[in-house]
């Protein structure tokens, strides 16, 4: 019983002496700074190392960016886990241009304000929309009292007009 | 500054009529007016004012926000053509009908809920959002 309880001292020994040979957090996150600035997409992180534990913050271009830095920091000798904080950045929103592609994907208008503008359409006969860029295309034939609706209709939901296809009910 | 003297006319009655909140900015080409009218005839001649000056309101250079004056518990009246008007669940079409309301009948504002939809109650006491495009407020 004595030499057992030699022995798991002589363990625990081992154990404490061998954890203080891991590299500290200071040379991991030097290490895993080092490996992240070599590629030019992850320049934009930054990392803090606590107890082995990486966390990675800063700003990705895409999600294949973001999961390049948690496997790069987590291939860094004595990393125990790694926290993945980075942002991936938003797209940005599509300005509408002078030369624009094809129709009705090619708005900026939300969900929302199309169906507004949708619902107040429904009862006027004769009448599609198509939105583009910001404004709402309205074409086909109306009476003076729909075109004097439809306009009022799109002031109230906040939309630019292009009526230049709406006619006048002959 | 060239819409606003384009409209000017329009802008002058505005005033005159008093128009409360009256916000004129010009951005992109294209004239912002916004305010709240007295009543639903203030409205109306704004917009023949504004059919008069842009013919047909065919140049898309005008964006008259105009509300017309109406507190919760307003008289408004239903200016469908000649249908019922439809009161649903939620504010949008896709909302279930709840009730409806007839041409030319009276309900009661509950609720403002955003420009295109409106909270309202009928004398039956069917509650739900419609439409303001088909409702015009009471004189007082």
């Amino acid at each position: 019983m004595k030499m057992l309880r030699l022995l798991s001292g002589v363990v625990l020994a081992t154990t404490l002496f061998m954890s203080g040979c891991k590299p500290k957090d200071s040379e991991i996150k030097a290490n895993i700074e080092t490996a992240l600035k070599a590629d030019a997409m992850m320049a934009g992180t930054t990392v803090e190392v606590t107890d082995g534990v990486a966390t990675i913050s800063g700003e990705c271009k895409d999600a294949e960016c973001k999961a390049h830095c948690e496997k790069t920091a987590a291939g860094v000798k004595g990393v125990k886990s790694v926290i993945n904080n980075c942002n991936v950045a938003s797209v940005p929103v599509m300005e509408p241009t002078n030369t624009p592609p094809p129709a009705s994907v090619n708005t900026v208008l939300d969900d929302a304000t199309q169906q507004k503008v949708k619902d107040g359409l429904k009862d006027i006969k004769g009448v599609t929309v198509q939105f583009e860029a910001d404004m709402a295309v309205v074409s086909g034939e109306v009476n003076k009292a729909d075109r004097m609706k439809i306009m009022q209709m799109l002031a109230s939901a906040k939309v630019k007009s292009d009526v230049s296809k709406l006619m006048d009910k002959k | 500054m060239a819409l606003q003297e384009k409209y000017a006319s329009l802008l002058q009655s505005a005033n005159t009529m008093g128009i409360t909140d009256l916000s004129v900015a010009e951005k992109d080409n294209v004239l912002h007016v916004s305010g709240t009218a007295k009543s639903s005839a203030d409205y109306d001649a704004l917009w023949a004012l504004y059919d008069k000056i842009d013919p047909n309101m065919a140049s898309g250079d005008l964006l008259m926000n105009i509300d017309v004056k109406a507190e919760a518990g307003a008289k408004l009246k239903v200016t469908t053509d000649s249908t019922n008007l439809n009161i649903r669940s939620t504010p949008s079409t896709n909302g279930t009908i709840v009730g409806k309301a007839a041409h030319d009948e009276i309900v009661t504002l509950v609720e403002k809920t955003d420009d295109s939809w409106w909270k309202i109650k009928t004398k039956d006491g069917e509650e739900g959002y419609a439409y303001a495009q088909y409702l015009s407020p009471e004189e007082a």
